[in-house]
């Protein structure tokens, strides 16, 4: 216990401030008070992999970490789809995994958010359109927005969340 | 090693020791015994439509020995209805292998579980996309097909299906659990959700643009798959890759252990209600992805090894950031281990729970970081070391329970071995190139790379085309031979265990559906 209590403490706090959203820095609290006046309290996110090579998993599993510690901001993770304001997909979606992601988006209760992660999920990738890989997500359900790279930074995927909720503010 | 296989092999292009021999059908199925019997392990099968060519089908087994790799190859008159014997029955990580076969070019094996793998109706059952001809862009409606499950019955014994979507940000795929009670009595795995037709897509490639789409069937292995298919391609070629860059590349598959340890460490943490040890350890992680960026110029390796060699060079000050790295890694996993170590609640979960025998590893194909839980000390870097591992003595981690503390304890040797060859992989660097010219390779040459990836060995077999073309690509991840380990290890736990024994094994989906 005084181990663990003890590197708690040389550890510290080590997140960060949020990542550029607009042309000015917004400061954490703001981030904050904006998913609040939004929504009314914290932005629940259901992640789904259409078929994806696993590589945005590995970033979207670091916004949990203590640097981007994305919770702090009032954003979180849920198991499922009905409980979620918003899907992270990615992909390219599989055709074998047409039916489940047509089938969680149908599950999440309006009005719902999608952003597409990853170049694959923005226009297919490396993988394109095949026998087995529809290519785009946008191609399978509605996309509000989409965040480019392979894999795209945690920074960025943050960033298009907090676009995202902005862009329904108008 | 046996007698008969010794007649009628040459050498197959490969980064390891490596022969090929051609068999008829009792034979295919006579040297598979004899591999079984002389402690030989099953790499991968392949199938291959050769109707062009020579009117042929053939099926491809590759097999790990003492003494290097041998591929096997035995092929099939183009009838309506090719098949060939199964080697199921000495390997039984084959069955899976054989349905994805029949799948995918319709040579069937003759054994009896006919239900599609990675076909789950989303293409008519009379089309076969790896046939020659097969239009790889042809898109079909999916009709969904009924996929029976095997039954368990008995007095309160039911179903609990989970999947293919799981809660919480990881892949796809499907579990279904026969339970009674909390306690778990069958779980038959299903997956293929995430078939991309990543072997067609191979076939519309360039050899010189191959390695992009390597680093993309698994991309928390994409410095291993890509340096596979590098060093296929660069045996077939007959290219020498300049001495930093072998380096180089060593230092990104280390990086790629060390990080995906770091995760899974973190992670097994949390799955057992410490969530104390996913800060730490995703905080570590986190570190050394910075480091990567700074030194790599990217977080993660995606397009770093290249034909030749690796696609750009470490920034000037990388040497002294690494070591400054590793330095305060090692404190702080030294640290964190001695802190799972010493706490009850963590230990209580970890030990005992999802037992995998040394002998149930031994029947069911273990490989990779799982086989070395269930003391099966394999591993190529130690086994049949390529460069830059000849240059370097790795020292193995084998735990002998089986259980997620022995996983878990092997990750630790593995992570802290990992350091060190890094360092000495740092402290030698050499100067000079980091690429070479690669040309195109001769039409109809097969080549093989094989690499130790943080899972276990990843394969890539190439057999080129003409002018630079690509005729057929097969990866081979791991976890195919894994995820039947896993429906063994959690018999007989509690389903509320299963999350933490599936991390512990932490296969890949996307490896293993292609």
């Amino acid at each position: 216990m005084i181990n663990t209590l003890s590197r708690m403490i040389r550890t510290g706090i080590l997140t960060e401030e949020v990542p550029q959203v607009s042309k000015a820095d917004v400061p954490t609290g703001e981030v904050q008070q904006a998913i609040r006046r939004i929504l009314g309290r914290a932005l629940c996110i259901r992640h789904v992999d259409a078929g994806s090579c696993n590589g945005c998993e590995l970033e979207i599993q670091a916004l949990n970490n203590p640097y981007y510690n994305i919770e702090g901001i009032g954003i979180k993770f849920v198991a499922s789809p009905r409980h979620a304001d918003l899907l992270l997909v990615t992909g390219p979606v599989s055709v074998n995994m047409e039916e489940a992601l047509k089938r969680t988006f149908d599950a999440v209760p309006d009005p719902k958010l999608v952003v597409a992660v990853g170049d694959c999920g923005a226009c297919g990738g490396i993988f394109g359109k095949s026998y087995a890989s529809r290519g785009a997500i946008a191609d399978v359900i509605p996309v509000d927005h989409y965040v480019n790279g392979c894999p795209p930074t945690p920074a960025a995927i943050v960033q298009a969340i907090l676009q995202t909720i902005q862009s329904t503010n108008v | 090693m046996t007698p008969e296989f010794k007649e009628g092999t040459n050498a197959l292009p490969s980064n390891l020791q490596c022969r090929h021999k051609r068999t008829g059908a009792l034979e295919w199925h006579q040297v598979a015994k004899a591999v079984r019997s002389a402690g030989g392990r099953l790499l991968t099968l392949w199938g291959t439509d050769d109707r062009d060519r020579d009117g042929h089908f053939r099926v491809f087994a590759a097999y790990l020995q003492a003494d290097g790799v041998a591929v096997v190859e035995h092929a099939m008159e183009g009838g309506s209805k090719p098949t060939y014997p199964s080697v199921a029955e000495f390997f039984p990580s084959a069955l899976r292998m054989e349905r994805a076969i029949f799948d995918l070019t319709g040579v069937r094996s003759m054994e009896t579980d006919h239900r599609g793998w990675l076909r789950h109706g989303g293409w008519p059952e009379d089309v076969f996309p790896l046939r020659r001809g097969f239009n790889g862009s042809n898109q079909f409606p999916v009709l969904s097909e009924p996929y029976p499950f095997i039954q368990v019955e008995g007095d309160g014994v039911h179903e609990i299906p989970v999947g293919p979507v799981h809660a919480g940000t990881i892949e796809p795929g499907h579990f279904r659990f026969s339970v009674v009670g909390e306690k778990v009595l069958r779980l038959e795995e299903r997956l293929g959700y995430k078939h991309k037709g990543i072997e067609k897509r191979f076939e519309a490639l360039l050899q010189k643009d191959g390695h992009k789409l390597a680093a993309r069937i698994s991309g928390d292995s994409a410095v291993a798959y890509s340096w596979a298919y590098c060093a296929a391609l660069e045996a077939i070629t007959h290219t020498t890759c300049p001495a930093r860059a072998i380096q180089l590349r060593g230092l990104a598959l280390e990086h790629e252990r060390i990080a995906n340890h770091l995760g899974d460490l973190g992670a097994l943490g949390n799955d057992a209600g410490f969530a104390f040890g996913l800060t730490q350890f995703s905080r570590m992680k986190e570190d050394l992805l910075r480091t990567n960026q700074a030194c790599f110029g990217a977080r993660y390796l995606m397009d770093f090894v290249a034909p030749g060699g690796v696609a750009c060079d470490l920034s000037d000050d990388a040497p002294r950031s690494f070591l400054d790295r590793y330095r305060a890694l090692e404190t702080d996993v030294v640290g964190m281990r001695n802190t799972y170590d010493n706490h009850a609640g963590v230990q209580d979960r970890f030990r005992e729970t999802g037992i995998l025998t040394q002998e149930m590893a031994w029947k069911l194909d273990a490989t990779g970081l799982a086989a070395r839980g269930s003391g099966i000390p394999h591993d190529l870097r130690i086994d049949c070391p390529w460069p830059p591992y000849s240059e370097i003595r790795v020292k193995g981690s084998t735990q002998s329970s089986g259980d997620v503390a022995a996983r878990v304890a092997v990750r630790f040797d593995e992570l802290l071995e990992s350091l060190c060859v890094c360092r000495e992989l740092v402290a030698n660097l050499a100067g000079g190139d980091i690429r070479s010219c690669v040309p195109d390779a001769e039409p109809d040459v097969l080549g093989l790379g094989l690499i130790e990836a943080w899972r276990g060995p990843v394969l890539i077999a190439l057999e080129s085309g003409p002018s630079g073309a690509i005729r057929r690509c097969h990866p081979h991840d791991p976890s195919w031979q894994n995820w039947p380990l896993l429906e063994y290890a959690v018999m007989g736990n509690l389903v509320p265990d299963f999350p933490l024994i599936n991390k512990s094994f932490n296969l890949s989906y996307s490896g293993q559906d292609t």
